[in-house]
């Protein structure tokens, strides 16, 4: 069987990123393999033509292409394998990795480490189980920005946007651009999900509504999509009798969340994290499974892929360790959870004898909009970092950054907490 | 040309009926409405193979449920297509439901249901670890198994096709002319003269029978809705038969299925509707779906949901009005000569298929069509090849041979490049998404076809030779780029 | 008495909750709620000449896959111009190969931004 120090899974942001950082760190280019499903490296930057990327990597802003761009280059220029239209099959305990592709066929390759950069699907129609006909015409916000973006095909010209993530967002402006009317979007939150300069440079611009505590709740049209029934939720986000309203319209474009993709994680027997949908990890990115780390949308979905790069850059060079180190012994684990406000943190797990330095952060993601709040991290109870915020919200991930103090308390510990206080 | 035998209608019954046909020297054309075939009823059923303890005993429904049950393994191992004989269990929840259980059972060996037996609450948790702490007994039918109800319907089909039946879709029969012993059958554009009409029309059986002038059918088809939720394969282990409440409990049929997928089915309602191809699902029905199911299973996650869909079944009304008792309608009409009804068949329509097929040919030569058997007649239908149930070896030689099956298109039902091109390519190719869909799974998994139906579209159109804007989800003006080319 | 305009700065993902107050001549009195210079200077523009950057795509032939290339202006344009942009580029088609940051317009509309491609791509090998 062939053997590779390196597997990604995974040509995008994330798993770019991860082979640039292991090559860095001292993995030769021949010894990396990067397996990519799409026919491009870049994974789904690449229909992102938008600006809005790179502004902490590079101090610019990039569109999608141009990201994904500057790291194939690199890629490239450093003699990183990678392979195309390669798709993974499955992942074994002991880091064998069945893949297809077209000019490789049917492969098993054992891997020294695996670094998993699968990112994310979006959620569905199904998922919201909205009642009423299926017609054509209903698509995910990022199915229509492939057609749109890469196809060069717009889905439709009357669209009712359902859910304000900022794909959705993104897709209201793209396609008001190309020419369609966008009637409006409903989001059923009080709040949005997506970032609000996106609100008002993709909405606001463009005078699209938004209608917060709304929802789609009929689905009209036997070929083609004919209407939407829209309605006002309450408190409990139950649609309110009374309050329903017919929008003619020949697409409804869905923009109601993301989901990390771990079939394959899941298969493999790794440890998922049920808030997030992705791996338990601890700080080096490591998974449940020895020599499997993850990073990126798989692991839980980021806003920005900025943030993306830098976990991977984490992720491939624990990698690159651990194909040179083996497996660390296993050493004192913490747990790592969210408190009043906080829906989840990760890592999931800090260890307490791996690497734990000042750049070292633990992310999170908040329940609800917030005003002048303090960020608190506490170890057993004992708060070692506490930071003001002004505003926080569901659509923005957040950092706590570890100091000294909190390391040291970290090493002696026993479970770490983040709260909103 | 005039062809010996038209049947109306390729839902199940019209497809076993043309299956059984090709075998003899005849010339046969099957007429569709839809743009494909199992578009009716036989596309969104339960998917189940009754072991036929339901029908009245000494009806024709029970006759051909036991018969076609029996059947279905060699049916289903002939036409390549995946039956699982995994039993049903029909629960009971008090000491009235095991009445009925009793009831079932003394009718269910009458009607011929092999090895059918009352199981109490020890052995029903054993064998059936998710069900609910208060059923306490079921009747255990090990006859009974699961099919997907179209790919046995499109594998029939595909069968009588290379068998030389020809087959017209998207032909809306709207008058039928009898001249000089032979029927004129007409959508409005195109005419197609027969010897023998066999009416399969589904929910359409009695438009048909009016029109080619049965003066005698008075039985009324309505349709009645049936919604259905289909599961994630995460669900997929919460039942390992098909299970049924009784009737009576809740006064609601709602069943839980595996399904030879691995999903799991839940449903369905049953509520007559006025237009007969209104197949919306409705709240109240998925709701209803959704609370018959835990009744079942009570930790069934009804969340994990892939697609909601609903199908309209032909139900019988007789001339009295009840819907309870009535039977299959198959027989030859009283009074036009040559003409066949396949009418009324709801419920175990799927079960009794290839028994239906048979007693039809069997009608037919009561009728006065000879039938001679053919020399050229090939069993089966051409090699389907799946890629996900493929070993290392046969997806590495697959791939060699060539590469668009090494090039996986849908990601969450792995499927191939090489097995979409195939479902276009075969015959009754796929002209649309849905089509794709039907044929090989593409678009049926957890991402809503999200990744693969842009990909599907540009491989329909490269192979179609048509520009993306063109192609549909399902036929007609279902098409899936409205806006045009930008 | 002043006026206050609120408005959600779109120069980086932290959005900030802009507000600028604004005398009864509409001169602008105060501009508070950023967090960096370039918050304020966007609200300014904002209230006197808003300008956005364009993200589009424009037709490519002569490459593998890519039916479409990726664009962008290099700086800002009038939003007041941006689908009088749009018409224009729906008539131009660029030929690979090409790499990204080419020029593809030079002086876009006159506004003295260059439009650029936004991704590298090959020709066609098969021609």
């Amino acid at each position: 069987m062939d053997f590779k120090k390196i597997i990604i899974v995974g040509g995008g942001p994330a798993g770019l990123a991860a082979a640039i950082e292991a090559n860095r760190c001292g993995i030769a280019p021949k010894d990396i393999l990067i397996l990519e499903r799409d026919r491009e490296l870049g994974g789904i930057l690449n229909q992102c033509i938008h600006a809005g990327f790179g502004l902490h990597m590079f101090g610019e802003e990039l569109t999608g292409p141009e990201y994904a761009g500057r790291f194939i280059d690199e890629v490239r220029a450093r003699g990183i394998g990678y392979l195309c239209d390669a798709m993974v099959l499955s992942i074994s305990a002991e880091r064998e990795v069945a893949f297809v592709s077209p000019t490789e066929g049917f492969c098993r390759v054992k891997a020294g480490a695996i670094v998993l950069a699968m990112g994310c699907r979006e959620r569905t129609r199904g998922a919201l189980n909205i009642a009423g006909s299926r017609p054509a015409g209903i698509y995910s916000a990022g199915t229509a920005q492939r057609y749109v973006n890469i196809n060069g095909y717009l889905p439709g010209k009357r669209v009712v946007i359902l859910g304000s993530g900022d794909i959705g967002l993104i897709m209201a402006r793209r396609m008001t651009l190309e020419g369609a009317k966008v009637l409006r979007v409903c989001e059923l939150m009080p709040y949005s999900g997506g970032l609000p300069r996106n609100i008002a440079q993709c909405l606001d611009d463009f005078d699209i509504p938004l209608y917060l505590s709304h929802t789609v709740t009929g689905i009209h049209g036997k070929e083609r999509l004919e209407g939407v029934t829209v309605a006002k939720v309450d408190d409990d986000r139950r649609p309110i009798p009374g309050t329903e309203e017919y929008i003619e319209c020949d697409t409804l474009l869905l923009s109601v969340g993301l989901l990390p993709e771990n079939e394959l994680t899941k298969e493999a027997g790794i440890v998922l994290d049920r808030i997030t949908g992705g791996a338990q990890v601890d700080q080096s990115m490591q998974t449940s499974m020895p020599g499997v780390f993850a990073c990126g949308n798989v692991l839980h979905v980021h806003d920005l892929v900025d943030f993306v790069t830098k976990e991977a850059y984490r992720a491939g060079a624990s990698a690159a360790r651990f194909t040179a180190e083996g497996a660390a012994p296993a050493g004192k684990m913490l747990p790592t959870a969210g408190k009043s406000g906080v829906r989840y943190v990760m890592p999931q797990k800090l260890d307490a004898n791996g690497t734990l330095d000042t750049d070292t952060a633990l992310f999170f993601r908040v329940d609800n909009i917030y005003r002048d709040k303090y960020v608190v991290l506490s170890v057993d109870g004992v708060e070692v970092i506490r930071t003001k915020k002004r505003f926080l919200e569901p659509g923005q991930m957040e950092t706590v950054k570890l100091n000294d103090t909190a390391i040291a308390a970290i090493r002696a510990g026993s479970a770490v907490t983040v709260s909103l206080e | 040309m005039k062809y010996d035998v038209c049947i109306i209608g390729a839902g199940i019954t019209g497809a076993m009926t043309a299956r059984k046909l090709a075998k003899y020297a005849l010339s046969v054309v099957v007429l569709e409405a839809a743009e494909d075939v199992a578009m009716g009823a036989t596309k969104a059923n339960s998917a189940i193979v009754h072991a036929g303890f339901d029908a009245e005993c000494g009806t024709l429904k029970a006759r051909l449920n036991v018969m076609g049950c029996a059947m279905m393994p060699a049916e289903t191992a002939e036409l390549d297509v995946p039956f699982d004989r995994c039993g049903s269990l029909v629960c009971a929840y008090s000491e009235a439901e095991m009445a009925h259980l009793e009831q079932l059972l003394a009718r269910g060996r009458e009607n011929g249901v092999p090895d059918l037996r009352i199981i109490g609450q020890k052995e029903l948790r054993e064998i059936e670890p998710h069900i609910s702490d208060d059923a306490i007994a079921a009747l255990y039918a090990p006859s009974a198994g699961i099919v997907c109800p179209y790919e046995l319907c499109i594998a029939a089909c595909e069968h009588a096709s290379i068998n030389g039946v020809e087959f017209r879709t998207g032909f809306r029969v709207s008058e039928i002319v009898r001249r000089d012993g032979s029927f004129l059958v007409s959508d409005g554009r195109d005419t197609v003269e027969c010897e023998y009409l066999v009416n399969a029309a589904g929910v359409y059986s009695d438009t048909i029978a009016r029109l080619a002038g049965d003066t005698d059918f008075d039985m009324r088809i309505i349709a009645r809705r049936g919604e259905y939720m289909l599961l994630d394969r995460s669900e997929g282990g919460m039942a390992k038969h098909v299970l049924f409440s009784c009737p009576s409990a809740n006064g609601k049929g709602i069943l839980v299925s595996p399904t030879v997928d691995g999903n799991l089915i839940l449903g369905p309602t049953a509520k007559a509707v006025d237009d007969r191809e209104d197949t919306a699902t409705t709240d109240a029905g998925l709701w209803e779906v959704q609370c018959g199911a835990r009744h079942l299973v009570p930790n069934v996650n009804t969340r994990a949901v892939i697609t909601q869909f609903s199908g309209n079944r032909p139900t019988p009304v007789g001339a009295d009005g009840d819907i309870t008792k009535s039977d299959f309608c198959i027989r030859p009409s009283a009074c036009v000569p040559r003409l066949l009804h396949l009418a009324g068949i709801e419920s175990p329509g799927l079960a009794s298929s290839p028994a239906v097929g048979e007693y039809a040919v069997e009608l037919l030569w009561g009728m006065g069509l000879s039938l001679t058997e053919k020399e050229t007649y090939l069993p089966g239908r051409p090699e389907k090849i799946r890629f996900r149930e493929l070993d290392d070896a046969q997806r590495a030689a697959l791939i060699a041979r060539n590469p668009l099956y090494g090039k996986i298109i849908c990601r969450c039902e792995t499927v191939t490049e090489g097995e979409i091109v195939d479902a276009i390519r075969r015959p009754l190719g796929a002209r649309d998404l849905d089509m794709v869909k039907r044929r090989t799974r593409a678009g049926m998994g957890r991402c809503g076809a999200g990744f693969c139906s842009p990909r599907t579209v540009e491989i329909l159109a490269r192979e179609l030779g048509v520009p993306m804007t063109e192609i549909t989800k399902c036929g007609g003006g279902s098409v899936i780029l409205n806006g045009g080319e930008k | 008495m002043s006026t206050v305009i609120r408005k959600t700065c779109i120069v980086c993902p932290l959005g900030c909750h802009l507000e600028a107050e604004l005398a009864d001549d509409g001169q602008i009195l105060l501009v508070r709620g950023n967090t960096c210079r370039r918050g304020e200077s966007y609200m300014r523009d904002e209230l006197t000449d808003p300008r956005r950057t364009l993200t589009t795509t424009v037709r490519l032939v002569g490459a593998e896959n890519d039916a479409y290339l990726p664009v962008k202006t290099d700086g800002t344009i009038p939003k007041g111009r941006l689908f009088e942009a749009m018409k224009v580029l729906s008539g131009i088609t660029v030929t690979a190969p090409v790499v990204r940051g080419d020029v593809i317009c030079e002086d876009f509309l006159g506004e003295g931004v260059n439009l650029v491609a936004g991704k590298t791509v090959e020709a066609s090998s098969c021609g």
